[in-house]
């Protein structure tokens, strides 16, 4: 897990790591075993012990759903579920599929994530910019207000949104309920505004970690606001958004709660909220409920085989600052 | 208030730059970062912060959800009922209470503990991360599915192991309120403890090495060295995980939303919100004040990370 760089880079941002940088001899790039360790030569035998324990534990529900959506119907109720005989095939998860109308919910779900996604990137990385490469008089003042914002329970602005949504009005040709429920954009919206303040804070403290005379040989040169930071400051910040990027689409992937307020057609929901129905469609047939659970996180496991290192570097470079 | 807060030889010239930097903006030049502060700092304020305020607003108030004009004054009626005759609120504080104890004196120490021994050099390392970092990529209502299948009365896996399982002392895990909510904060465990152990790796692979080797010169044993030198060491990180444990047991929802609407045994504060404002017999009122009294709570640990956060750049 290579996240050496983007943290350091933004961890240059705060001065108490800058002085555990500066301290330290040579941390860049991922450091070989730390010399504390070898001598320790002992085996680890205990601590190999507990982890593998701890592992089988944590592996346990995970395998005990996949065994169970494996396993058709009919031979749990013959042999029970706690047993190995009969049948192991993706019959529930087929079933699952049609039956949950999974296509639809998928989509659904790329409908909200991908433009929330791209929203939140575009305007935060604006704001991070305007409040670390420029000087003026509110700029830590917003990125206080943008900070805290993300960090309210949303339950908190539940009911106010809801109303502000159902009392704004749209002709039935755009919602057919007549106003902003029950549509994406609201959907879309409220994501984006609650994640932008997490994104601007995290690219801010990576910007700042920047060194100024970028963009000073480009004031040279003529180049205006919107040059610096499109063709210079974004792309060194490529790291850095690829890493948020893939952290906010397993958050608003994983959203639960903002679809379940405010939109109410069950074919209109996405993935995750939409597993809340399972088990009421599918009447406890447990089987078909593992295999619907198993489905919906299959875009998660790919990011996870594919993305993790991103994912991982998105996490802590959130934390890197405090 | 200066733009940068590197130290050492840029901070004489980061003092000089912005003034320089300020004066050189052209008309367009302020045009297009008004621009650029101006949108995003409308979306908050419009989404974020002037919904919180309503919030606050509506507390006071007696409203069906219907007509605007249906809003009446209520002074302080609402939060006088939740706290007297609004039977879950009082199950609701104790239910979040004991989900930040559980969350701070279990799941974190345990993903702590997982980071520190999975910082040595020991064979598999990667392997043990993969698997304790796993639940972390799922969301909290497909945990609550998952545990579910493993709780299950008749099929579940826990009652199998237990040998209760087709027997009457078999316990339904989540669907019997003396124990749902134990079940529901080990669910939770699963996905916080490896939360925090992907934090802490990052943060234990921060401390400077040479503290460890001087405090083991000094003759301080292994136990010594982490709670003396290198936990207060990666105290950026501590702070992170102090507010994400309390600011989670806040936020916790999904997980009980799925198993039963956050009833009978699982009541929180955030799931008492949502069902005043959903459903028949709307009372927006009384979920506004439960809402508003989240908010206070929540501004505790926010206040504590902001004034971390951004202590140091306030006084530069």
């Amino acid at each position: 897990m290579s996240i050496a760089h983007p943290t350091d880079a933004a961890a240059a941002g705060s001065p108490a790591d800058a002085r555990q940088r500066s301290s330290g001899p040579g941390r860049t790039g991922p450091r070989p075993g730390r010399p504390a360790n070898n001598k320790q030569g002992k085996k680890h035998y205990g601590t190999h012990v507990f982890l593998i324990v701890m592992a089988a534990i944590w592996l346990v529900p995970l395998a005990w759903a996949i065994f169970t959506a494996l396993r058709p119907k009919a031979d749990t109720d013959k042999y029970g579920y706690f047993s190995t005989g009969g049948a192991f095939n993706f019959d529930n998860f087929a079933q699952a599929w049609t039956q949950g109308g999974f296509s639809q919910l998928f989509w659904n779900s790329v409908l909200i994530t991908v433009p929330s996604v791209f929203l939140i990137l575009f305007f935060a990385s604006m704001m991070a910019f305007a409040v670390s490469r420029v000087s003026w008089k509110f700029n830590i003042t917003l990125l206080i207000m943008f900070t805290a914002g993300n960090l309210l329970p949303p339950q908190v602005l539940a009911a106010p949104l809801f109303e502000m949504f159902k009392h704004f009005e749209l002709p039935y040709a755009v919602s057919d309920s007549g106003n902003l429920l029950n549509t994406y954009i609201s959907v879309i919206a409220v994501d984006t505004a609650f994640q932008i303040g997490f994104v601007t804070f995290v690219l801010s403290n990576y910007m700042k970690a920047l060194s100024p005379e970028l963009t000073e040989a480009a004031l040279v040169d003529g180049a205006g606001v919107w040059r610096q930071y499109w063709d210079i400051i974004l792309p060194l910040c490529r790291p850095a958004l690829a890493a948020m990027g893939t952290l906010e689409v397993i958050f608003i992937y994983n959203d639960f709660f903002w679809p379940l307020l405010f939109i109410q057609s069950g074919d209109r929901l996405p993935v995750t909220t939409a597993i809340n129905n399972l088990q009421g469609q599918f009447l406890s047939n447990y089987n078909l409920i593992a295999a619907g659970a198993m489905i919906t996180a299959v875009p998660a496991l790919i990011i996870y085989l594919l993305l993790q290192r991103h994912f991982v570097a998105g996490l802590t470079l959130g934390s890197s600052k405090g | 208030m200066s733009v940068s807060t590197n130290p050492s030889a840029r901070g004489r010239k980061a003092a000089a730059a912005p003034a320089r930097r300020v004066r050189r903006l052209s008309g367009r030049d302020k045009v297009v970062l008004g621009l650029m502060v101006g949108i995003p700092t409308l979306i908050q304020l419009v989404l974020v912060w002037i919904p919180t305020l309503m919030s606050v607003g509506l507390s006071f108030t007696r409203w069906n959800g219907l007509e605007l004009t249906d809003i009446k004054p209520a002074g302080v009626e609402n939060y006088q009922f939740i706290a007297q005759d609004y039977p879950p609120f009082w199950p609701a504080m104790q239910h979040n209470v004991l989900w930040l104890a559980f969350l701070a004196l279990v799941a974190t120490p345990l993903g702590l503990l997982l980071a520190v021994l999975l910082d040595q050099n020991i064979r598999g390392t990667r392997i043990y991360q993969s698997i304790f970092f796993a639940p972390v990529m799922l969301s909290l209502a497909l945990i609550g599915i998952i545990w579910q299948l493993f709780y299950n009365r008749d099929s579940g896996l826990l009652n199998f192991l237990l040998g209760t399982a087709g027997t009457p002392q078999a316990v339904d895990w989540f669907g019997d309120s003396s124990v749902n909510i134990w079940a529901a904060l080990f669910a939770a465990t699963w996905r916080h403890a490896g939360y925090v152990m992907i934090l802490y790796l990052a943060g234990l692979k921060g401390v400077d090495p040479t503290l460890r080797e001087a405090a083991q010169i000094d003759g301080a044993n292994a136990v010594q060295t982490f709670f003396q030198v290198v936990f207060p060491a990666m105290r950026p990180v501590n702070v992170i995980i102090i507010v994400i444990t309390v600011i989670e047991s806040l936020r916790a929802f999904d997980i009980v939303y799925v198993i039963n609407r956050g009833t009978n045994g699982l009541e929180l504060i955030s799931a008492l919100v949502i069902q005043n404002l959903v459903g028949e017999g709307q009372v927006i009122g009384i979920g506004s004040a439960l809402a508003v009294i989240l908010l206070v709570i929540s501004l505790i640990p926010i206040t504590f990370y902001l004034s971390r956060a951004f202590g140091k750049d306030k006084e530069a």
